[in-house]
């Protein structure tokens, strides 16, 4: 771990947007639950939680422009382009599959652990192939 | 890109980690180029020479030269 200052802004970051989330989050699954949520409300309540997950997103954008050493912006960029790549073939893959009526419909927030998981890979990869895992 | 930054820093006493606090980055940083695992931006290749007083070409080995003396 290099936790340089950039890395730790973007941690803070992370931090106040995943309160956020749950504080978006948790009314809203309990709104829904009890039907408490009028007419055309329910779409904002429903898109309320997505906003801190795209948040994050920005943060980790906002962090490689703020990182200033740029070995450790270049295995981030690296761990991206992995978990772009793992996310994009997984969707392609299951799609196909589900096309063929192999498998059920999966929800597409899953992607977004999916990327996660090719973030792991990636910073494997790094180390694996250049000793060094980033941030 | 073979370099001569592990001579250079040996020559002055400095571990990795002096190194990478005189240029403002991390010591894994140093030790990627060091390696020749990563080959610095244009800017931080100026930062060693600039540190070392040195020209750029007496620190960083052309590709294209190393591979002409191959020859």
């Amino acid at each position: 771990m290099l936790g340089t200052p950039a890395w730790k802004r973007y941690n803070w970051r992370v931090i106040w947007l995943s309160l956020l989330y749950a504080a978006f989050l948790l009314p809203a699954v309990y709104g829904f639950k009890h039907a408490l949520i009028p007419g055309g409300f329910r779409y904002v309540v429903a898109v309320l939680p997505a906003l801190p997950i795209i948040g994050i997103f920005a943060a980790l954008g906002r962090y490689l422009v703020e990182e200033q050493d740029e070995y450790v912006r270049m295995l981030m960029v690296r761990q991206i382009l992995w978990a772009s790549g793992v996310t994009l073939s997984f969707a392609t893959v299951w799609g196909f599959l589900d096309n063929f009526g192999l498998v059920d419909h999966a929800d597409g927030y899953w992607l977004i652990m999916i990327w996660y998981i090719g973030l792991g890979i990636g910073g494997m990869v790094n180390k694996l192939t250049l000793g060094a895992s980033g941030c | 890109m073979e370099n001569r930054l592990r001579i250079l820093r040996a020559e002055r006493n400095w571990s990795q980690q002096d190194l990478a606090e005189r240029l403002e980055v991390s010591r894994q940083s140093v030790n990627a180029i060091e390696t020749g695992k990563y080959d610095p931006s244009l800017p931080l290749a100026f930062r060693i020479a600039e540190l070392f007083t040195m020209p750029i070409e007496e620190i960083f080995v052309s590709p294209s030269r190393r591979s002409s003396a191959a020859i």
